[in-house]
């Protein structure tokens, strides 16, 4: 009886020790590798495509005059060059504050009200199907984030100050997490957001269609996860901190190939 | 109203693979909101394929398939240029059917 057991542990053992062959990291792109050919977030391009092109909002106008800094209109290639300096607003902006900005000059909606909406409600909903839309139009290119104007420098150098900044109960920066190679939460493996290719991998991810929720998540909703996970409170919806570090990010991520919308876990 | 369907169909000698993605939230109906009410199910219950008017492909589905589902099946017979219709009911009684042609 008690060899018949030991048998059995034995046998056991061994399909537990082909697994631990293959890494963590390779197992979850394997998976990931499955889920590509059915990427929901076509679903969202789709429909944020026709969002784009419909007239709506208190002045029933549509997108399609929005300049994404590539002149109006223009969606082809604006979101490897995004967050950059916009002369109307006087600030650098990312693809969502962007967004904003052209949702009330052109639609006439309350770009505040929209900041304030929670994720995935009303048109923070529009802006996740935006997104993935404006970011699928530049799939395969590469991220060249312009650096001439002083604020654009300047931003970025904000963005690192951030970066690097610890706070709250853990004492966790970004960088505490994204600021060294090989890093993992739990068995996630984290991209080095300093440098390529992680800050390429990284930032040219996002948006992505999260399988875990079923929601298609912009890059401030990525922002807003982290600061939770750094047991921070958000600095806000497409507020100058969030679109700093996204210049941090764009600009290490220099060359990197965007895969946005991607799908995520 | 129910956003469309992505659908590709592939033929490769007489066996045509098709590949849908459906866009629909599949609600359980075992959640609850932040309010702690049941949020109601809210499911597809049958899609079905057809070519040339013959239905070559039937599923019921139930509450556990996920949030905008994808689907990937072959049938025999179709050839590039014939179109493929694919079709859903949910629960509610609401209805979709979207095209494609095969390549």
């Amino acid at each position: 009886m008690k060899w018949n057991l030991l048998g059995v542990a034995a046998l056991g053992l061994l399909p537990l020790s082909a697994v631990a062959q293959k890494s963590t990291a390779e197992g979850i792109a394997e998976y990931r590798a499955m889920l590509a050919d059915g990427n929901p977030a076509e679903l969202f391009e789709a429909k944020g495509e026709a969002l784009w092109k419909q007239a709506r909002g208190p002045k029933n106008a549509s997108l399609a005059q929005c300049d994404l800094g590539k002149g109006p209109g223009v969606v082809k290639g604006a979101f490897v060059e995004l967050p950059r300096y916009f002369a109307d607003t006087g600030r650098v902006q990312d693809l969502e504050s962007r967004l904003l900005t052209c949702m009330e000059t052109l639609q006439g909606f309350s770009a505040e009200a929209i900041a304030k909406t929670p994720f995935g409600r009303d048109e923070q909903k529009t802006l996740e199907s935006l997104v993935a839309f404006i970011s699928g139009e530049s799939r395969g290119m590469k991220f060249n984030l312009p650096q001439s104007h002083p604020q654009e420098k300047l931003m970025y150098a904000v963005g690192k100050q951030v970066f690097y900044q610890r706070g709250g109960p853990y004492d966790f920066s970004c960088a505490s997490c994204h600021g060294e190679d090989n890093k993992r939460v739990r068995l996630q493996d984290l991209p080095n957001l300093t440098k390529n290719p992680g800050a390429g991998d990284g930032f040219g991810a996002w948006p992505a269609y999260r399988v875990s929720s079923g929601d298609l998540w912009g890059m401030q909703r990525r922002l807003n996860d982290c600061y939770r996970q750094q047991r921070f409170p958000f600095p806000g919806y497409a507020s100058d901190v969030t679109i700093a570090l996204g210049v941090f990010m764009g600009v290490n991520g220099k060359g990197g190939v965007s895969t946005a919308p991607a799908l995520k876990r | 109203m129910s956003d469309p369907m992505r659908i590709r169909a592939q033929a490769q000698g007489d066996k045509t693979t098709v590949r849908v993605l459906v866009s629909h939230e599949m609600e359980s109906g075992q959640r609850k909101d932040a309010t702690g009410k049941t949020v109601p199910a809210w499911f597809i219950q049958n899609i079905s394929a057809t070519h040339h008017g013959k239905v070559v492909m039937n599923a019921q589905w139930g509450p556990a398939v996920s949030k905008n589902p994808f689907l990937q099946f072959s049938f025999r017979g179709g050839k590039a240029g014939d179109k493929v219709a694919v079709s859903w009911v949910d629960n509610r009684g609401d209805k979709r059917t979207d095209e494609a042609v095969i390549s």
